[in-house]
C-alpha cells in the first residue's frame, strides 16, 4: 500500500516469543499448550507465599541463541519486578529484563537485503490466561473470569527493532524473517494462533527527513495479515487525522480484526507505573565466555545464510522458482535439494518436488534418505518416470521408505514404452486431424493438447518430453 | 529445661524418648499460652507422628539426626505442609500452605520435632510482636513488657521452657532484638547461609532465617542443621553448611575486635555499662579491643525504611483475593482487591505498603529508593573497611531492656528507632549475634551484640561462648 501524498510511516515491532523449554522459568513445572487449566503448576509458578524463583539454564540458552542469531552482544543481565495488578499474574509482578537485557542491539537481514536494526532481546516471564465470561466480556463488567495458570511463568523472549520499518510490507517481512531464525534456533516453535509468537507494533508517521511523530502501539495482532493490515490502518488514521488540522494522542490501541480497525485501549496518562526495582530473589546473570561459545556451536547457520547459499546455486532464478525456496528454507528441506543439485538435476524440478511433495509429507521426512530423492528427481528428469509417477513414488517415500526403482516396479509405474507410445501418439493424430494439421502449420500450443490426450490414454504413464520428441519426429 | 544438647543425648542414649520430651514440651505450652500468647497454632498431631518416628529410629538401632527429639517452635512466616501459616495477618486466613519451607523440611531430617507455629508482627513488621492480628505477645520475664519483635512468639517460646529451640527471621533485627529483651542467644546469619524456601518474604534482599536458643551450643547445632546450600533458593550460598559445634570453645585468643561507638552511644546507661563490660571481659581472653567510629552505621535506619517497605509494598501484592487466604467479595476484580486488601491488612503493614510505592513510584524513585541503595552501598563498604583492622565488631543489640506493652505503639518512629543497632548487619548482608550479658532496670535482661562478616559465625559463636562462660553459664 501506498501512503497519500509524501507521508511516511515508522514502524518498530516488539515481539514475544514463547520459550520452547521442557520447564517454566522458574520451576520445574512442564511447559506444555492445551493441558487441562490449572495442571502444570506449583508453588513457585502460583506465586503462592514463600516461593522463590530458580532461573532455568535452558531459556537462558535459547535467549542467547536468538541473541546470536540476530547478531546482538550478550552481556550480563540483571532481573526487574514489573509491578501490577491482574488476576491472571499471580505475585502481582512481573519478573523481567530493564536496563541490562541479556542480548543488547544487534540486526535482522530481510529477503529483500534491508536491514532492520535490533535494540534487545530480553528475557521475561509470561502471566497465566484469563477468559472473561457473560456481561462485557472484558475484565471489568464481565459476570465471572476464569484463570488458567498453566502459562504462568512460562519463559518469553521479547525482541525488539528499532524504529527502521518503513512499510506494512516490510514489517512483515521482518516478522516472518524473525520466525524463521526463533524456529531454526529451536527457541520456539513461532505458532502465532497459539500465542507462542506474540507481535505489538508501534506506529507513527511523518513527513521525510522530520521527526518521528508520536507513536501509536497496537496490540492483538494474532496473524502476520492482521499485522500489516492494522498498520496499513493505523498509518492512514494518524494521516488523515494530521491532515484535517488534529494531533496523535500517544496511546495504545486494540486492533479489532472483524472490523478491521483500531481502537483506543488507554492513553499515555492512564499508563501503570510499573515501579520497576532489582528482583532481589534472583541473582545477577553473567553467561561465561564459554558458555556462550557452546551456544553459538551448537547453532546451524541461520535461515538468510542458508537462502543465499541455495539462490547462488540457481542462474538467473524465476519468481517460481524463488518462491520454492522460501518454502524449502522454511521448512529446512534444502538438503534435499542441495543432494539433487549436487547430481546435477535440474533445479526447477528439484525445486518443485521438494517444496510440493516433500512439504506435503514433512512429518515422516525421516523416511526419505537424502539418495532416494535426487534419484526419483534423476528418472524424472531422464524420463523413465512421469511426473504423475514422480510424485507417486515420493508420496510412497515418505510412507513407508526404500529405493524408488523398486517402488516404482512394485506400482506398476514402468514408463511405456517407446512403441506403444509411438503408436498410441500415431493413432491420437489420427482421431483429431484438424488439431494436427495446426500444429503441423506451427501453433506449438497444440503439443499440450496431444500431451494431455496421451496422459489421459496411459493414465499418466507417457514422459512429456518424449510425446514432445514423437510429434515434432512426424511433423 | 534441658538444653537441646541434653535432650538429643538423653534421646539417643535411651535415658529419654522424643515422645516424652514432646509431652513436656505441650505441658509447658498449656502451662502459659494463653497468658503470653505464644503460639498460634500447636501441631500436636504432626508433633507425635514425628516425634513416634524418631522414637523408632531409634527402637531399631537407626542412626538419628543432630537435633533427634528436640521440640521446635517455628515463626508464623514459615510454610509448613498442611499447617495453618498466618503471618499473623487476616489476609492469609485459613490457609495452609501445600509445602513446606526448606528449614523445616531440614529439621525433620535432623529428627527435630516441630510444635507449632509462633506469634510475630504481622509479616514480621515490628519490633515488639504487638502488631499482631491475634493479638500481642508478652515477655515470660515480665508479662507487662513487651518481648521484642517481630519474632516475640519464638523468643517468648525459649524464654519460657516451651521449647529449648525457635527458629525465627531476622531482616532489620527480628530475631536479635527480641532475643536480648528475653534473655537468649540470638542469631541473625549471614545472608543466603540459610535458604529463604518458604520463609514468607517481607524484604527478600534483607531477611534471613536463624535460631533463638538459650546457650551458644543448642544455637550452633540448630544453625548447623538448617544451614548449608538449597537450590531453591538462588540467593543461597554455594557452600554446604559449615562446622559450627565443634568451634564453640574457640575462644577469641589473637583476635581483633572493634567497639563501635555509633553501636553504643545513645543506649540507656545499663546497656552502655553492658557492652563495655563485655570488652573488658573478650580483652581478659586475649582478644585486642580496638574502639571504632563508624557514622555510616547512623544512617541504617532511614536506608532501611525505604529499601525494606520497598520490598515489601512488591512482595505483598500477591495478597489480593484471587488464589488464597481472605477475600471480600465487591463488584468488580479491582474492588475486590481493594476490600479485601483494606480488611485483610494491619496498619502497620498499609503504612509500609504506602511508604514503599512511595519510594518505588516514578518522579521519587532516584530521590528515595535509589539514593536508600547507595547508602546501602556505603554501608558494605564501611564494615568491609573494618573489617580490613578486626575481626569481629561489639556493640548493644538494643538501646534499651524490654519496654512495657502498649508504650510504643502510637509512635512508630520510636518502635523504628528500637532496630537501629541491628539494622546494619542486615543491610551489608553479615552476620551477628545477640548475647544476654548483664541486666538492667528491674532486673531485665540486656543483650550484647557481636558482628561479623560473611560466614564468620564460628567466630562469632566462639566469642559469644566467652561471654557466655563470663555470665556463669
Amino acid at each position: 500500500m501506498t501512503l497519500p501524498g509524501d507521508w511516511e510511516m515508522v514502524v518498530g515491532l516488539e515481539v514475544h516469543t514463547e520459550l520452547k523449554t521442557a520447564t517454566k522459568m522458574f520451576c520445574g513445572c512442564a511447559n506444555k499448550f492445551g493441558a487441562e487449566p490449572n495442571t502444570n503448576v506449583c508453588p513457585v509458578c502460583l506465586g503462592l507465599p514463600g516461593s522463590l524463583p530458580v532461573l532455568n539454564v535452558r531459556a537462558v540458552e535459547l535467549a542467547m541463541a536468538i541473541g546470536i542469531a540476530l547478531h546482538s552482544t550478550i552481556a550480563p543481565s540483571t532481573f526487574h519486578r514489573k509491578n501490577y495488578f491482574y488476576p491472571d499474574m499471580p505475585k502481582d509482578f512481573q519478573i523481567s529484563q530493564y536496563d541490562l537485557p541479556i542480548n543488547k542491539g544487534g540486526y535482522l537481514d530481510l529477503p529483500d537485503a534491508s536491514r532492520v536494526s535490533i535494540e534487545r532481546a530480553h528475557l521475561e516471564e509470561d502471566t497465566g490466561k484469563s477468559t472473561h465470561l457473560g456481561g462485557t466480556g472484558r475484565i471489568h463488567g464481565a459476570d465471572r473470569s476464569l484463570v488458567d495458570y498453566n502459562r504462568s511463568g512460562v519463559p518469553l523472549v521479547e525482541i525488539v527493532s528499532g524504529p527502521d520499518i518503513r512499510s506494512s510490507a516490510q514489517a512483515r517481512a521482518y516478522a516472518s524473517s524473525l520466525r524463521a531464525i526463533l524456529i531454526a534456533t529451536g527457541a520456539s516453535d513461532g505458532r502465532m494462533e497459539e500465542g507462542s509468537m506474540r507481535i505489538d507494533a508501534n506506529v507513527s508517521v511523518r513527513k521525510p527527513g522530520a521527526p518521528f511523530g508520536t507513536r501509536c502501539e497496537i496490540k492483538n495482532l494474532n496473524s502476520l495479515r492482521s499485522l500489516q493490515r492494522a498498520i496499513d490502518f493505523e498509518a492512514l488514521r494518524q494521516i488523515e487525522l494530521l491532515e484535517s488540522g488534529g494531533t496523535v494522542r500517544q496511546e495504545t490501541r486494540h486492533w479489532d480484526e472483524n472490523l478491521g480497525a483500531t481502537s483506543t485501549m488507554r492513553s499515555k496518562e492512564e499508563a501503570e507505573d510499573y515501579r520497576y526495582f532489582r528482583e532481589p530473589d534472583l541473582v545477577e546473570l553473567v553467561p561465561s565466555d564459554e558458555w556462550q561459545h557452546r551456544v553459538a556451536e551448537a547453532l546451524g547457520p541461520m535461515p538468510s545464510e542458508r537462502r543465499s547459499s541455495l539462490i547462488e546455486r540457481l542462474s538467473a532464478p524465476s519468481e517460481t522458482q524463488l518462491d520454492a525456496v522460501e518454502v524449502v528454507i522454511d521448512l529446512g528441506l534444502e538438503t534435499y535439494v542441495h543432494a539433487a543439485l549436487d547430481a546435477n538435476a535440474d533445479a526447477s524440478l528439484a525445486l518443485a518436488r521438494a517444496s510440493n511433495e516433500l512439504a506435503a509429507g514433512i512429518e515422516s521426512l525421516g523416511n526419505v534418505s537424502l539418495s532416494a530423492f535426487t534419484s526419483t528427481v534423476l528418472l524424472e528428469q531422464s524420463g523413465a518416470l512421469s511426473a504423475t509417477q514422480s510424485k507417486t513414488v515420493l508420496g510412497e517415500l515418505l510412507r513407508v521408505g526404500g529405493d524408488p526403482v523398486t517402488i516404482a516396479k512394485s506400482l506398476g509405474c514402468e514408463q511405456l514404452s517407446s512403441d506403444s507410445l509411438a503408436s498410441t501418439v500415431a493413432s491420437l493424430i489420427e482421431e483429431n486431424p484438424d488439431e494436427w494439421e495446426r500444429f503441423r502449420a506451427g501453433d506449438e500450443k497444440l503439443a499440450q493438447f496431444f500431451i494431455g490426450q496421451v496422459m489421459k490414454r496411459t493414465k499418466g504413464q507417457a514422459n512429456g518430453k518424449q510425446v514432445i520428441a514423437e510429434l515434432h519426429a512426424r511433423r | 529445661m534441658k538444653t537441646a544438647e541434653e535432650i538429643v543425648r538423653d534421646v539417643r542414649n535411651g535415658a529419654t524418648t522424643a515422645s516424652s520430651e514432646l509431652d513436656d514440651a505441650l505441658l509447658a505450652i498449656k502451662a502459659r499460652n494463653d497468658e503470653l500468647n505464644v503460639f498460634l497454632y500447636v501441631d500436636e498431631e504432626g508433633a507425635r507422628r514425628q516425634a513416634e518416628s524418631v522414637d523408632a529410629a531409634i527402637s531399631r538401632g537407626e542412626e538419628v539426626g543432630p537435633l533427634a527429639g528436640v521440640p521446635v517452635a517455628i515463626k508464623d512466616n514459615m510454610c509448613q505442609r498442611g499447617v495453618p501459616t498466618t503471618c499473623s495477618s487476616r489476609i492469609l486466613d485459613a490457609w495452609r500452605p501445600p509445602y513446606s519451607a526448606t528449614v523445616v523440611e531440614r529439621l525433620l531430617a535432623a529428627g527435630a520435632v516441630p510444635v507449632g507455629k509462633t506469634n510475630l508482627d504481622e509479616f514480621a513488621m515490628g519490633s515488639s510482636t504487638e502488631n499482631s492480628a491475634f493479638g500481642p505477645t508478652r515477655n515470660p520475664l515480665d508479662p507487662t513488657r513487651v518481648p521484642g519483635g517481630s519474632s516475640g512468639g519464638s523468643a517468648a517460646a525459649v524464654a519460657a521452657d516451651m521449647t529449648p529451640l525457635a527458629l525465627g527471621s531476622d531482616t532489620g533485627g527480628s530475631i536479635r532484638q527480641p532475643a536480648a529483651l528475653c534473655g537468649l542467644i540470638g542469631v541473625k546469619p549471614t545472608y543466603g547461609l540459610v535458604s529463604r524456601y518458604g520463609l514468607i518474604a517481607f524484604a527478600s534482599s534483607l531477611d534471613q532465617i536463624g535460631p533463638f536458643a538459650k546457650n551458644v551450643t543448642d544455637a550452633a547445632m540448630l544453625l548447623e542443621a538448617i544451614a548449608g546450600h538449597d537450590e531453591m533458593d538462588s540467593t543461597s550460598l554455594p557452600e554446604p553448611a559449615p562446622a559450627l559445634v565443634t568451634h564453640v570453645n574457640d575462644g577469641v585468643a589473637g583476635k581483633r575486635i572493634g567497639l563501635v561507638r555509633d553501636l553504643v552511644d545513645g543506649a540507656d546507661e545499663d546497656v552502655v555499662h553492658s557492652v563495655e563490660r563485655a570488652a573488658e571481659v573478650l580483652a581478659a581472653a586475649g582478644a585486642t579491643i580496638v574502639e571504632l567510629n563508624i557514622p555510616e552505621f547512623r544512617l541504617g535506619l532511614s536506608a532501611y525504611y525505604i529499601l525494606a517497605p520497598a520490598e515489601a509494598s512488591s512482595n505483598l501484592a500477591r495478597y489480593d483475593g484471587v488464589r488464597y487466604g481472605l477475600r471480600v467479595d465487591a463488584d468488580d476484580v479491582t474492588a475486590m482487591n481493594e476490600a479485601t486488601r483494606t480488611a485483610g491488612f494491619g496498619d502497620e503493614v498499609k503504612r509500609r505498603i504506602m511508604l514503599g510505592t512511595y519510594a518505588l513510584s516514578a518522579g521519587y524513585y532516584d530521590a528515595y529508593y535509589g539514593q536508600a541503595l547507595k547508602v546501602r552501598t556505603m554501608m558494605i563498604a564501611a564494615f568491609a573497611r573494618a573489617y580490613r583492622d578486626v575481626d569481629l565488631l561489639l556493640g548493644a543489640t538494643t538501646p534499651s531492656v524490654a519496654f512495657e506493652l502498649g508504650s510504643k505503639v502510637s509512635d512508630p518512629m520510636a518502635m523504628y528507632l528500637s532496630d537501629i543497632f541491628t539494622i546494619p548487619t542486615n543491610l551489608a548482608g553479615d552476620a551477628a549475634v545477640s548475647v544476654p550479658f548483664g541486666t538492667g532496670e528491674h532486673d531485665l535482661p540486656i543483650g550484647v551484640q557481636l558482628l561479623g562478616p560473611g560466614r564468620s559465625e564460628a567466630q562469632l559463636f566462639a566469642a559469644a561462648r566467652v561471654l557466655e562462660i563470663a555470665e556463669g553459664r
